[in-house]
């Protein structure tokens, strides 16, 4: 008895200087350095890579989320956020920039999945063709600069690459009008036929795009459009990256493509932080009650003055015009865009983020975004890559004897992307139907509260009320 | 004075049922009327031609010197009519005070760019906006509860949160959709202390749909009757009590004596 209650009194004292901010905050960082250390120190030709690199990237990025849940000081958590995004993984990317590559390919799937979370999350309108919003932003920039577009490139209407932070505009701008032309007959329909619906629009316009390539050639069909403009690199940029190569004696042999990711980088968290705050702000006013609302009960949300309509085309024009500026930065990042890029099973990963994360919380999507991703993109491709390693240099498990070369290349990890998803989704269907980070209601009212449990007491309500009640039940007797 | 609302040989048919069937009723602002009947007489039926959810087949409904017929449900709101439901439809994911927040959305001047910019007038107006809705809990005697989930709330309290937010958006008239069903008695006292001081503190005119006769008879001055679609009868409390016409539709026709009813009929 006495060990135990020591064990119990001694969980307790850890667990208090858990809650205190200079403890919290120590470990906070000595976490973020660990990982930093380890991923720094980690050499591609080493047997292992793939495994160790699949363990640490992933706690990195996940620190963002750990630091906001973290109790430490506000500046505090935007100080750690800031190192992490314009310090570390800046760092990291130059030391191996597939690790950039990466973040950058969350920050397109984060934004995809704010903007799914607006018009699935807040207004309830589940759409399974939203990837046809990112097509039609990808394309606008996408028709426009490369050559492959007959159209344009005869009539002279191509555009240099510097046109493309007007072209984001542009991209958000068509993608809504594409967004409400789409929902204006399409809102009438609830919930499964809405569904059915997008799904049917979603592959409309990837089929349109698989054949307009006649009789006027807008989208090359299926070859897709080769060869999309890139923003130019600012020389600050570059000359950047030259000065911290000297400075840390790193040897950078392709100075020119690693700048040129770094800006997709920093262009990438720019958008992502403003659709952040574009929804945190839709989230938290008038029009975002109103989606709610819709969400929980239209007939009543009507009855109580919410235009639906308005409002739900408000909510496709915002979701679409996320996707469009989101296609812009995914066409010039991958200089191709064909109709391949824009799936089905796109439009469901994305669905799966925002379910994963918590519908309708914004950093629940993003959680949502970052674990789906990653899981596609580094997880299952490292443990691909590893078993292939060890298949080469024949490893053998000990004890057990078993030969890694035996191992069949049909049961490669990369090919089980669709099972895990499927898996994932059904897990949490079974434990958190709410997501990892369910959102919870805003408390709003708290500081009247005391205030008006005082009102309470003083006001003499309940006992005006009584002869109310003796002059009313007289009469209903005799009824 | 001119009725507030005036609603002329109001007409609607679900296929062969005639749910109302010629229905002319007149509200005098400042009011509180009932409408009573069986069930399925089409009272609901009517509160749901008046806010715009259905449409009348024939027929004309006044409401404050403007037609109601071919509005929507949101427009009919904004022009002063606001109701609570029979089957408590709170939004119940939300909060209380979200809850009572929604029903001004027909009051707040709305702008994506506002929103987005955070102007000074968008801020004033979420300042007045939370404060508006806590007044309103206080008013229906829910003060500090305005941050629980709704879902949450014992019934007779969502009831209150749904008057609460039908009053959200300074209606001139507020149709009450049994409001006091499954209520205990304390309850029911206590919703139709809630009522007259609807009218009498707030100015604004009150018609319920209700069952229990105590509340009817308790604080309404002006009641209607409905049985199969029609109006059978309308009146002060007293002369609904003896109208052999409404004993007949509630207790049949032995209990009221035998009345003709092709000369009741003429009545209407």
């Amino acid at each position: 008895m006495a060990v135990k209650s020591v064990q119990q009194s001694s969980r307790a004292t850890v667990r208090a200087a858990l809650k205190r901010p200079a403890v919290a905050g120590g470990l906070l960082v000595a976490y973020i350095l660990v990982a930093v250390l380890i991923l720094n120190s980690l050499d591609r030709s080493n047997l292992w890579f793939p495994f160790y690199s699949t363990l640490t990237f992933p706690a990195l990025v996940l620190s963002p989320f750990i630091i906001l849940a973290a109790p430490v000081r506000g500046w505090f958590k935007g100080a750690l956020i800031v190192a992490l995004l314009f310090l570390i993984i800046p760092y990291l990317g130059m030391r191996d920039s597939s690790y950039l590559e990466l973040v950058i390919q969350i920050c397109i799937f984060a934004g995809l999945a704010l903007g799914l979370n607006i018009v699935v999350g807040f207004a309830g309108l589940l759409d399974l063709g939203y990837i046809a919003f990112f097509a039609v932003g990808a394309y606008t920039w996408a028709m426009f600069t490369s050559g492959a577009s007959t159209v344009f490139n005869i009539n002279g209407w191509l555009v240099s690459g510097s046109a493309f932070y007007l072209f984001i505009f542009l991209g958000i701008f068509v993608a809504a009008i594409v967004g409400i032309l789409l929902g204006l007959p399409v809102l009438r329909l609830r919930g499964d036929y809405l569904a059915i619906v997008t799904l049917g629009f979603g592959e409309m316009i990837r089929v349109i795009a698989n054949n307009l390539d006649q009789p006027i050639n807008f989208t090359n069909g299926s070859q897709g459009l080769f060869g999309v403009g890139r923003p130019p690199v600012p020389f600050f940029l570059r000359d950047g990256v030259l000065t911290v190569e000297s400075a840390l004696g790193l040897s950078i042999t392709n100075v020119d493509p690693l700048s040129q990711q770094l800006l997709f980088y920093f262009i990438a968290i720019a958008i992502i932080g403003i659709i952040i705050v574009v929804a945190r702000r839709l989230d938290n006013s008038p029009i975002g009650r109103a989606w709610t609302a819709i969400r929980e009960d239209e007939v009543a949300a009507i009855a109580m003055g919410v235009p639906l309509v308005r409002m739900k085309l408000l909510a496709f024009a915002t979701g679409a015009s996320f996707a469009g500026a989101i296609g812009v930065i995914y066409a010039a990042k991958q200089t191709f865009v064909s109709p391949e890029s824009f799936s089905l099973i796109q439009s469901i990963s994305i669905l799966a983020m925002v379910i994963v994360g918590g519908m309708g919380g914004i950093r629940g999507t993003l959680l949502g975004a970052v674990i789906v991703t990653m899981l596609n993109l580094l997880v299952l491709k490292n443990l691909s890559l590893q078993i292939n390693a060890l298949r080469n240099v024949d490893f053998v498990i000990p004890i057990i004897n078993y030969h890694i070369r035996d191992w069949p290349t049909q049961l490669e990890p990369a090919k089980y992307e669709r099972l895990i998803f499927g898996l994932l989704l059904i897990v949490m269907m079974i434990f958190r139907p709410a997501g990892l980070l369910p959102e919870p209601r805003r408390r709003m009212e708290l500081q009247e509260k005391d205030e008006e449990i005082v009102d309470e007491e003083i006001s003499p309500e309940a006992g005006d009320e009584q002869p109310v009640v003796s002059a009313v039940r007289p009469d209903a007797e005799q009824a | 004075m001119a009725p507030l609302l005036d609603v002329r040989n109001l007409t609607k048919k679900f296929g062969g049922l005639t749910a109302v069937n010629n229905v002319t009723i007149g509200i005098e602002p400042q009011s509180i009327s009932a409408i009573i009947g069986p069930n399925g007489a089409g009272k609901t039926t009517l509160f749901n031609l008046l806010t715009g959810i259905y449409k009348p087949d024939t027929g004309t409904m006044v409401f404050d010197g403007h037609s109601l017929v071919g509005l929507r449900p949101d427009q009919v709101n904004a022009a002063g009519m606001s109701r609570t439901f029979q089957s408590i439809r709170l939004f119940h994911g939300m909060t209380v005070l979200e809850n009572v927040m929604v029903g001004m959305h027909s009051r707040l001047n709305i702008s994506l760019f506002n929103t987005l910019t955070r102007t000074a007038g968008f801020n004033r107006q979420e300042v007045h906006v939370k404060q508006k809705a806590s007044d309103l809990l206080r008013f229906v005697g829910l003060a500090g509860k305005g941050d629980e989930v709704s879902r949450n709330l014992p019934y007779g309290d969502q009831r209150r949160v749904e008057i609460a937010r039908a009053l959200a958006s300074d209606p001139k008239l507020i149709l009450l959709d049994e409001p006091t069903a499954g209520m205990n008695p304390q309850e029911t006292v206590d919703a139709m202390a809630l009522f007259r001081r609807v009218r009498d503190e707030l100015g604004v005119t009150v018609v319920l749909i209700e069952h229990d006769m105590r509340v009817v008879m308790g604080i309404s001055e002006h009641i209607s009757v409905l049985d199969y679609g029609q109006k059978i009868a309308e009146g002060t409390p007293d002369e609904i009590r003896s109208n052999p016409r409404v004993i007949e539709a509630y207790l049949g026709r032995r209990a009221a004596g035998v009345v003709e009813p092709e000369t009741s009929a003429e009545v209407n």
